[in-house]
């Protein structure tokens, strides 16, 4: 069977050791992580996880099934159809130029969020495959640092 | 009522209604068991090691369908717990175990006798709670013992700190549980069950698998009810044994890595597996993609995961054993042609006339088959059989004539040498009218062979019978014949006087060579309010036959191995 990418949400019960019981469930059998956001849901006591992993039908059907399985857990949402986004900073030296980096920040949906004496910091929001694109091409910039966030995603 | 967090964890068991509980004190939990002391209305047996005590709360659980009860200290108290608490988890025994922890301020400061018992725990428990307030401390006792029985039963565990036991605050036991994210689904789904009976009734060859599930789901009637009704034959696996009862013209035994040959013949051939709270184990299904070829799978599972986690499955089910079952019975009870599978039942007879489950029995010395066999004449129904792990427990799978469900208690899926005594206790503590014995090996009883201490002090009469190979008999077997007999550290030719050992702790000893002897010992042992010591010489390089070796398919089964002189 063929391994396939999935963006998984888990809505959790936002609780003392509930993010172990979800990375440990992943490295205990043995599934694999690309990537793992958390965040406190506004007005409830929940958490919302979006977890980015890969695996074969079989694997990705364990892996909702023994999250479901989680005491803590209230909903697992293997998405579909789901506007998906990345954010991901940049730090490049102050060297750089600043106007190529402007505009190939605001290319992705960004722009230059600070500059200081030494460097200037540049932040793109945009799909993952398009932060990846974006990466690559900041590359001929020199970047000192390069901080991805995480996927999150929302199912239409 | 106002009280210590110590008095609540008492009055959460009084009121679970817990009649005896296991465990080890020790500085962390020592303000409950003050609170234990000062009480009378549940039993604490002190075992005289931590593991030993989950042990005996998981036989005491399994033999009385109950929840059990341990409690151990903080540190190693917990960490020797956790093999305990692991057992339970495979094989999905309902356990509440109480762990003390450094108070709450020390908690991360690498305290004295502080371990990260919910880090620890977490892969091993269904649940687990570090306790942070003594407000929450109630609530966290409700959940935990419902959590442990409700739904796939398993293994709970709190972590107290000490302060908060100590802590004095209001109680009121909760006489509900409120978890909105967990709902165990009972009913499972009609459309589903539908759809299944309709398989039944058109399969030609179909086969009733039978797990540890219908213990667990107290369905061992109704199973039985419907392999009576619609005459489908039926096998069993390690857990479920006892379910359809040694007599029952439609079992065909236990399949597997040591199941007979009809029983894995029948797996292979069938073309529909219905599934009953079984797993398919790996030590079950050989190779999987040769496991029941030709077959559609109905699986009924209270577990989602556990369905189509390794085979596909074409009627999943996710429901109690028991419910769905009373929910298929009426959609089958005047469909059913029983005579649709004659000609199956007559092709598995016919694989049980040309291999049947036979050893070669000796008047020299005793077959440890015979001794089991012997051991069923005996003492049959009326035991409770506890053992722990290898050969003498395939032995006892195969030849023990087990007839009812929980009758047969041992540690299938985590496989845990020396779980077989402590086990024994807990049983015999659940059910004192039963005669409990642990058929055990020259191995694994000396793990946790300082239970004899435990047993004589509470006057637990439970037998040991030792069938006792001087070897670690499974590896062995296994180094006979995977590894050219290079029977690296499995010797125990050097032996305690076990005799002695069990005297010199309170008990009572046997040594036996001769049938009669056997017979003599076992007669002696049941009479006696001892715990005791039956030890077994029998054949040195005696097999556990048949055997599926490991990653093999179902069908090629080793039925005999021929010793060269």
């Amino acid at each position: 069977m063929e391994a396939v990418r999935r963006v998984i949400s888990v809505v959790v019960l936002n609780e003392a050791q509930v993010l172990a019981r979800v990375s440990g469930l992943f490295a205990a059998r043995g599934y694999n992580i690309e990537s793992l956001t958390v965040a406190p849901m506004p007005d409830t006591d929940m958490s919302h996880i979006t977890i980015v992993t890969k695996g074969n039908k079989r694997v990705i059907e364990q892996i909702t099934k023994q999250l479901h399985k989680l005491i803590p857990t209230f909903k697992v949402i293997e998405h579909e159809e789901m506007v998906e986004k990345e954010m991901v900073l940049i730090k490049f030296p102050i060297e750089q130029s600043l106007s190529d980096i402007q505009v190939l920040c605001e290319a992705y949906n960004g722009g230059i969020v600070n500059v200081g004496e030494n460097m200037v910091i540049g932040m793109v929001t945009d799909e993952p495959v398009r932060v990846k694109h974006f990466i690559e091409a900041a590359k001929r910039y020199s970047p000192m640092e390069i901080v991805r966030g995480g996927v999150v995603a929302i199912e239409r | 009522m106002k009280m210590s967090g110590a008095q609540m964890i008492c009055e959460a068991i009084i009121a679970e209604d817990v009649k005896t509980i296991f465990g080890y004190p020790g500085g962390a939990i020592m303000n409950v068991y003050d609170e234990i002391y000062k009480q009378k209305k549940f039993e604490h047996i002190l075992t005289r090691h931590e593991q030993a005590a989950v042990h005996a709360a998981d036989g005491y659980a399994r033999a009385s369908g109950k929840v059990g009860v341990a409690m151990v200290t903080s540190g190693p108290g917990f960490t020797n717990a956790v093999t305990g608490i692991a057992t339970a988890y495979t094989d999905s025994i309902p356990l509440v175990v109480i762990s003390g922890q450094v108070p709450l301020s020390l908690i991360g400061t690498d305290g004295f006798q502080e371990i990260d018992a919910v880090g620890i725990s977490r892969s091993c428990t269904k649940h687990n709670y570090l306790v942070r307030s003594l407000e929450e401390l109630p609530r966290v006792l409700k959940e935990a013992f419902y959590i442990a029985r409700s739904g796939r039963p398993g293994p709970v565990l709190v972590d107290v700190p000490k302060d908060i036991t100590g802590e004095i605050g209001e109680f009121v036991y909760p006489s509900e549980v409120n978890l909105p994210s967990y709902k165990p689904n009972y009913k499972g789904n009609n459309r589903q069950i539908q759809k299944a009976a309709k398989a039944i009734l058109e399969a030609k060859k179909p086969l009733l698998y039978i797990g540890g599930g219908a213990v667990l789901s107290g369905a061992a009637q109704i199973v039985r009810e419907l392999a009576e009704m619609t005459q489908i034959p039926a096998v069993e696996t390690l857990m479920s044994r006892g379910v359809m009862g040694a007599k029952n013209p439609l079992l065909l035994g236990m399949l597997g890595m040591h199941g007979n040959y009809a029983s894995n013949m029948a797996m292979s051939e069938t073309d529909l597996v219905i599934s009953l709270g079984a797993r398919f184990d790996d030590r079950v299904t050989g190779k999987l993609s040769e496991f029941a070829k030709y077959a559609d799978v109905i699986h009924v599972d209270i577990d989602p995961a556990n369905i189509a986690k390794l085979v596909d499955v074409d009627y999943p089910i996710v429901g109690d054993i028991k419910t769905v079952i009373e929910k298929l019975i009426p959609l089958l009870k005047n469909e059913v042609k029983t005579e649709r599978y004659q000609v199956w039942r007559d092709i598995l007879n016919r694989y049980n006339e040309l291999h049947p489950l036979l050893y070669n029995d000796s008047d020299e010395v005793i077959k440890p088959q015979w001794a089991i066999e012997r051991l069923g004449e005996l003492v049959g129904e009326q035991a409770i059989i506890t053992s722990d792990v290898g050969q003498h427990q395939m032995w006892a799978a195969q030849f023990y004539p087990f007839d009812r469900p929980n009758q047969w208690i041992n540690s299938g899926g985590l496989g845990t040498m020396g779980f077989g005594f402590p086990a024994a206790l807990g049983a015999k503590k659940a059910v004192p009218e039963k005669t409990v014995i642990n058929i055990t090996g020259d191995g694994s009883i000396l793990m946790n062979v300082q239970e004899l201490v435990t047993a004589a002090e509470h006057k637990i009469p439970v037998i040991n019978v030792i069938l006792n190979n001087h070897f670690l008999g499974m590896v062995r077997q296994w180094q006979t014949f995977f590894y050219d007999k290079r029977y690296s550290e499995t010797d125990l030719s050097y032996q305690p006087n076990w005799k002695m050992l069990a005297e010199a702790c309170g008990g009572i000893g046997y040594d036996v060579t001769t049938k009669e002897e056997f017979d003599a010992a076992i007669k002696d042992a049941i009479v006696q309010d001892k715990v005791a010591f039956v030890n077994v010489a029998i054949a040195r390089l005696e097999n556990v036959l048949p055997m599926v070796p490991s990653g093999g398919a179902l069908y090629n089964m080793l039925l005999e191995h021929k010793e060269e002189k």
